[in-house]
């Protein structure tokens, strides 16, 4: 199962020319970190995982901040047409990404955004619906009574929130956080379609232009060194976190 | 007299003070969902009617949009490569049942106590988790004919593998062996946890009574795992249908006779190389169409079938 990918790690460390020995090496001789080092000379690769961090880490903090006060909202206050408004929120999500990235493309170039970060920013700002589903999902397990209690006693709305909701759904708005960041850190269609010039494109489209200038050289250790790279980070998070994402991942698919 | 009258304007008091808490409550919520709904309506909502509309135009993107009226569809219809790139779309679906029923056995498997059943689950679900562009790179690079991964483990057992992502025969094939290893630990999780859920009690039961191996399945096992089932079969087929990266990375061109282009990838060379936008927007509303009426006939299906354990 993981066979492909340990041959993508031993791949990135041959020389380029122990990549068409045969019978295929599966322990690299000679072992040399060569194509790391020649990876770590290209400005592509640091301006890559600049706008990658820049990218993922305020789509998903600010995100996450929107959608969890909307999840709240929509589970435990009180406003006309609630259901009504969710149930457009979800049927939204059912519109293809496909459908709606060329209007969106010529909007975002009209206003000048086209090759900078931000049409990959700004629309994750304003919320993540699939989270607000989830985490609205899970605020049902939460007795309303602690939320009158806490109006009885006072306390405004947004008093309420972060002192009692988000303590209280942490885990969940954990889990969720931690999956749309990986996503996002993964994302290709949008960063492909939005960035041209080199020095602003997100990793995964900085890999896959290497891959597509490098093979022509043949230069496979240095292709594979870059993806090596850019699983890294997420990889990281998921060994970490493996146990909350995994029961995430179950639990919300058994509930939903 | 009196006291009726004080009583009416206490209620009169109450419902204001009432009504007032009421308006305090519907004030926040408001302000709490507007973000995202304003977000729905700019990001989702304008862009797809604008692309609704766009489908009737001769749009490039950049000049005005001038009604034609159905002309694109008519166009689209007759368009042998807009067929063929739906067909290919469609083709690499059988990977779905594939992937499914693989995840079954493995989750079933893992579902019995053996050891190092979480390094297992963690194991499988690392392709989940890793980007696809980095995963289309590596395939792209596994396929190679001559010094490929695939090629080179199929020698062992003295097959000479073909160069895959160059023949129009094995190209889709390629492409849903990928597919199907990337997405085979998010289903094996799904069903392991159903699986789990189900209560010992139920087999116990059943093999008391002489129920075979086939008939725990088919009784207990099988309709305990059916609404994991249409979940993914749903979610799979809304993705599948959008099939994109993994074909511009591996088969930058579309593939030999455009065998590996799907029709996503279709939409966005019409779109973005063309400038089409116009064609390229009627080539997605009839996409959007597709899924719809796809999944709506399999939540209708589903309901006619569903199965309730009391």
């Amino acid at each position: 199962m993981i066979a492909p990918l340990l041959w993508m790690i031993s791949t990135s460390l041959k020389d380029k020319s122990g990549v068409f020995s045969l019978p295929p090496q599966w322990i690299p001789d000679p072992f040399i970190t060569d194509a790391y080092t020649r990876l770590f000379e290209l400005d592509q690769l640091w301006s890559g995982v600049k706008n990658s961090i820049i990218v993922s880490f305020s789509v998903t903090i600010i995100g996450t901040i929107t959608s969890s006060m909307a999840a709240f909202s929509f589970a435990k206050l009180r406003l006309p047409f609630k259901n009504m408004i969710f149930l457009l929120l979800l049927i939204g999500i059912m519109i293809p990404y496909p459908s709606i990235m060329i209007p969106q493309f010529v909007i975002f170039s009209k206003i000048g955004w086209v090759n900078t970060l931000l049409p990959l920013i700004v629309p994750g700002m304003f919320g993540n619906i699939t989270m607000i589903f989830f985490l609205r999902q899970y605020l049902s397990n939460v007795p309303d009574s602690i939320v009158e209690a806490a109006k009885i006693d006072g306390a405004n709305y947004f008093q309420i929130f972060s002192k009692l909701i988000v303590p209280a759904i942490k885990p969940a708005i954990a889990a969720q956080f931690i999956l749309w960041f990986m996503g996002a850190w993964n994302d290709y269609l949008a960063p492909l379609l939005y960035l041209n010039s080199p020095e602003k494109q997100t990793l995964q489209v900085v890999i896959a232009n290497l891959n597509a200038s490098y093979a022509i050289q043949t230069d496979y250790p240095l292709i594979m060194a870059a993806s090596v790279i850019s699983l890294i980070p997420v990889l990281t998070i998921f060994i970490i976190f493996q146990k909350q994402i995994i029961e995430s991942v179950a639990l919300s698919a058994v509930k939903g | 007299m009196e006291v009726s009258e004080k009583k009416t304007s206490a209620t009169a008091a109450r419902k204001i003070k009432k009504s007032n808490l009421y308006r305090d409550e519907h004030r926040a919520a408001f302000l709490f969902i507007l973000i995202p709904v304003i977000g729905f309506i700019l990001f989702s909502m304008i862009p797809f009617l604008i692309s609704l509309y766009a489908s009737f135009t001769d749009w490039n993107g950049i000049g005005q949009m001038n009604f034609i009226g159905l002309k694109n569809y008519q166009n689209l219809f007759q368009d042998k490569y807009f067929w063929q790139t739906l067909s290919n779309t469609f083709y690499m679906m059988i990977g779905i049942p594939i992937g499914l029923l693989i995840s079954f056995l493995l989750a079933s498997a893992l579902s019995r106590k053996i050891v190092g059943k979480t390094i297992f689950r963690v194991i499988y679900y690392i392709p989940v988790v890793s980007s696809l562009a980095a995963i289309s790179i590596l395939w792209q690079w596994a396929y190679n004919g001559d010094f490929g991964l695939v090629n080179q483990v199929l020698d062992l057992v003295g097959i000479e593998g073909p160069n895959w992502l160059q023949n129009v025969s094995t190209v889709k094939p390629a492409i849903i062996i990928m597919a199907v290893w990337k997405g085979v630990g998010y289903s094996m999780l799904l069903y392991l946890a159903a699986i789990q859920s189900v209560p010992r009690t139920f087999y116990e039961a059943a093999e008391l009574d002489g129920a075979s191996a086939f008939q725990r399945f088919r009784y207990i096992t099988w309709p305990m795992v059916k609404p994991i089932t249409f979940f993914l079969i749903v979610t799979n087929i809304i993705g599948g249908s959008q099939l994109f990266t993994e074909v511009n990375i591996m088969t930058p061109t579309g593939g030999p006779q455009y065998a590996s282009a799907t029709v996503v990838w279709y939409l966005w060379r019409q779109a973005f190389s063309n400038w089409k936008m116009g064609y390229a927007s009627a080539i997605s509303v009839v996409l959007g169409i597709i899924i719809f009426i796809i999944t709506a006939l399999q939540f209708y299906m589903n309901r006619r079938s569903s199965y309730k354990l009391d």
